[in-house]
């Protein structure tokens, strides 16, 4: 076969009988090999307890983004009932960068999931195969000769070997995964760090150059219609909080639709 | 014939399943030349689940070694393309 299976059954065979090839005196291979396997063994737990670190960081980091979703759409309600319009649209902004982010975060705890269940099922395979190698190799060790018993290892390590091999694919994949989705894990620490998603209200009125960013990572749209939105959940306008800030001068500027928009019930 | 799916497992695969096997394999060659993903992938899913439907699963503690070997369910078009080199736990 020429085509994909060619190519990979080169890469397997050529990594099994490197393995193969350690052999020499039968008997004393039979033990080192099955010694070296249940290394690898050991080698494949640790990765998978990496993996399960890795999923664990990001879905910490959900729950992070999570509350600061829930904190800065209460910040916006309440800057748009006070009238604050500039302040509001900047929680929006904010939350609009957090929520991408954590769809993302989403994305990829279930790609880990999904790898981590792959090193799962491997190893297992992997824990068969080392322990019906070290049956045959008492077999083999009581009942061949020499000559024998070097085509009986062969036979038995090919099949450890491949395991092996795929195992090793299998973390091989899964640590690519988890460094792309730590780089990512990064970036959304930096954010957070940079005080993203924070606390508007503590910011001051000035636009600082996060706000600047943030404006060019939020889509616009996205966020211009769920401020209009919220007005006409809050009914804006209409008997608001009695200790209702004064709306600032330049709000003048806002989408004209959105106090036409009639209280749909939202707002409890 | 024994047949391993990469990060999956091993399967027994006999007779007239082997040619559409290869037939297929033929198929999802040609798509990776045309650098075509869309098609790949369908042609590479439908290589697995002739696989997996045809095939019986070798049981765990089976020593037996394949006689072919496919790449992992999620390659990507980008690595059927480049020359497929699993890294592994046997150093090189």
């Amino acid at each position: 076969m020429a085509g994909l299976t060619g190519r990979m059954s080169t890469v397997v065979k050529a990594k099994v009988s490197k393995l193969l090839d350690r052999a020499e005196d039968p008997a004393e291979t039979l033990d080192y090999s099955y010694q070296k396997q249940v290394e690898q063994l050991q080698n494949v737990k640790k990765g998978i307890a990496d993996v399960v670190t890795a999923k664990k960081r990001l879905q910490m980091q959900e729950t992070t983004l999570k509350q600061s979703v829930v904190k800065l759409d209460t910040q916006a309600r309440q800057a748009v009932s006070g009238g604050q319009e500039d302040l509001a649209r900047t929680a929006l902004e904010r939350k609009n960068v957090a929520q991408t982010e954590l769809q993302g975060l989403d994305t990829q705890v279930t790609e880990l999931e999904d790898q981590q269940q792959k090193l799962t099922d491997s190893e297992q395979k992997l824990r068969a195969k080392i322990e019906a190698f070290r049956t045959k190799k008492e077999v083999i060790k009581a009942q061949y000769s020499a000559a024998e018993a070097q085509v009986q290892i062969s036979e038995a390590a090919t099949g450890v070997g491949e395991q092996m091999a795929d195992v090793g694919l299998a973390m091989q994949r899964a640590v690519d995964k988890t460094e792309n989705m730590k780089a990512r894990a990064d970036a959304v620490s930096e954010l957070e760090a940079a005080g993203t998603f924070d606390d508007v209200t503590a910011l001051g009125s000035g636009e600082d150059d996060i706000d600047r960013q943030l404006k060019q990572l939020s889509s616009q749209p996205a966020v211009d219609e769920e401020l209009a939105k919220m007005k006409g959940e809050l009914g804006q306008g209409a008997s608001a909080s009695p200790a209702q800030i004064e709306a600032p001068a330049e709000g003048g500027q806002e989408p004209q639709s959105a106090d036409a928009q009639p209280a749909e019930g939202g707002q409890a | 014939m024994i047949v391993r799916v990469s990060t999956e497992g091993q399967y027994e695969l006999k007779g007239e399943a082997l040619e559409r096997l290869n037939e297929l394999d033929d198929t999802c060659q040609v798509a990776v030349e045309a650098g075509d993903s869309e098609r790949f992938h369908a042609c590479y899913e439908k290589l697995l689940k002739l696989i997996r439907d045809e095939g019986s699963e070798l049981e765990d503690d089976d020593l037996r070694g394949s006689d072919l070997t496919l790449p992992p369910p999620d390659i990507t078009l980008e690595e059927a393309q480049s020359e497929f080199s699993g890294h592994g736990l046997i150093p090189d």
